[in-house]
């Protein structure tokens, strides 16, 4: 088997620069292989985040030739390789050390929406047409390629003010869930900045879990938060009715 | 091991690390929209060669005459598709990409000089929010168009079937299945609701909404059959009506 060429980016916060290697390749390997040969054989000190290998625990996220992908599921033989095989931690976030990125900041925007929580008196039982939606959304593995891949954070740095299609998904499946009695739509609407996402859909092109982001989670809240803020038709019919 | 320089992490138009032309899914974008654009601009304002024996364009349709109006008729109701295709969720995607640049692809850097980002929660994009309006407004132009492609097939008070009588029933179609994919459509039939089986009408409700789901799939598939349509259909009539063209009758 030839060998492959990877041009890794190795360096920290403060920068850092594109370090050429010469992987062997072998049958069915996958760029998270190609690293770990760096390791084993290369470098020691590279630094990757990983662990299931099996595309379902979401950490091996990075950009392999300018695309974000789970490595472990981009496979060898997928890319040119005539040409060095590019890889860049993800560029939404700050770089800790060579692939490996701090993504905390997702974990304080998951803070900010409110739990489930179930209307009082509720009975335990589901129909499964009005669970279908939702479990769509739970299949979402938080590798956070489509926080990485969203202009709004990637381009325009809204880290501040916006939540990103992760959270979108995550507010769809609370939202659109038949047993909960919270309403998040003001906070999509204000603190998540919902309205900054202008629906380019590439959040949809890289999920890893194939999850419609755009069409079955942003585009029905952006739609909830119509009915709530810009239909008048809507909201003078919720007032007559007093709900 | 070779060293080549740090990745530059500032961004500007087109940069990026992708090795595909990315480029090139603009291309269809920005010729077909654009050159839309053009033609329906140009037939609009033209105010003549909309009628043909039983065909009416569609870009005519509903036929408004007043005598205070001294432009060409069109004018008076192209508002409505305008406004329901400009604010399309689908139309958004591809307009902000071409167009706008916003971003021209995934992963490729949009023009540097954007500095107050605020995408559409602000005067002119906020009131992308209108397009059920539109939808509802498109629904009524349905109707007309459906009547007018039925009249098609009437040719002086007898049944008959020309080519623009088969034109005017596909554009029909595809403009019906572009406007029942609509993501409002979806959401007003019962996306809205959080649960199906305890609601008011909640089971043909559901019915309703994943009829419309399967349709707002292929979205974006209508969306563009649908523009080429109502082009090839004002084509036609304006070559009959004209003089260009003669119509070929089936029947």
């Amino acid at each position: 088997m030839p060998d492959a060429l990877l041009r890794v980016f190795r360096g920290d916060k403060d920068g850092g620069q594109s370090v050429d290697y010469k992987v062997p390749l072998a049958p069915g390997m996958v760029v998270l292989d190609a690293l770990h040969s760096i390791q084993a054989h290369q470098s020691p000190d590279l630094a990757v985040r990983w662990n299931c290998k099996a595309a379902k625990c979401g950490s091996c996220s990075a950009e392999v030739n300018g695309r974000p992908r789970l490595t472990c599921k981009t496979r060898m033989d997928s890319l040119p390789l005539d040409q060095p095989i590019v890889v860049s931690p993800l560029k939404a976030f700050p770089v800790i050390k060579d692939l490996v990125t701090d993504v905390s900041w997702n974990y304080k925007v998951n803070r900010k929406i409110p739990a489930f929580k179930p209307k009082p008196g509720v009975e335990w039982k589901m129909d499964q047409r009005d669970v279908d939606r939702v479990q769509e959304f739970r299949k979402c593995i938080e590798c956070f390629l489509c926080q990485n891949v969203c202009h709004v954070l990637r381009d325009h740095g809204k880290h501040e003010s916006f939540g990103g299609p992760r959270f979108f998904v995550r507010t769809a499946g609370l939202e659109m869930h038949p047993l909960d009695s919270v309403s998040r739509i003001p906070l999509l609407k204000n603190e998540m900045g919902l309205g900054y996402c202008n629906i380019t859909k590439c959040c949809t092109e890289v999920c890893p879990e194939e999850i419609h982001i755009t069409d079955n989670a942003i585009i029905p809240l952006k739609e909830r938060v119509v009915d709530e803020y810009y239909d008048p038709v809507t909201m003078l019919f919720r007032k007559i009715r007093g709900s | 091991m070779a060293s080549s320089p740090v990745p530059n992490r500032t961004t500007h138009l087109g940069e990026t690390q992708r090795r595909d032309a990315w480029w090139l899914e603009l291309l269809p974008i920005i010729i077909l929209f654009g050159g839309f654009g053009i033609y329906a601009t140009a037939r609009a304002f033209e105010g003549k060669f909309y009628e043909w024996g039983p065909y009416l364009s569609p870009f005519y349709s509903p036929l408004l005459s007043f005598s205070w109006w001294r432009f060409s008729p069109a004018l008076l109701i192209l508002g409505a598709p305008l406004g329901f295709r400009t604010t399309c969720y689908y139309y958004r995607k591809a307009y902000y990409r071409a167009f706008f640049l916003d971003p021209p692809a995934c992963t490729v850097g949009e023009p540097g000089f954007r500095k107050n980002y605020s995408g559409e929660r602000r005067f002119p994009f906020i009131l992308q929010n209108v397009h059920r309006y539109f939808l509802y407004l498109a629904i009524l132009f349905l109707c007309f168009l459906w009547y007018d492609a039925i009249r098609a097939f009437v040719f002086d008070g007898k049944f008959g079937i020309g080519l623009g009588t088969l034109i005017m029933l596909l554009d029909v179609c595809l403009l019906t299945a572009y406007t029942f994919s609509c993501h409002s459509l979806r959401h007003i039939v019962g996306g809205k609701l959080d649960c199906f089986s305890c609601a008011t009408f909640g089971v043909p409700r559901h019915s309703a909404w994943s009829l419309v789901s399967v349709l707002n799939e292929r979205h974006m598939i209508f969306a563009w059959a649908s523009l080429v349509s109502v082009g090839a259909t004002d084509f036609y009539i304006r070559m009959l009506a004209s003089g260009a063209f003669k119509d070929i009758r089936i029947l």
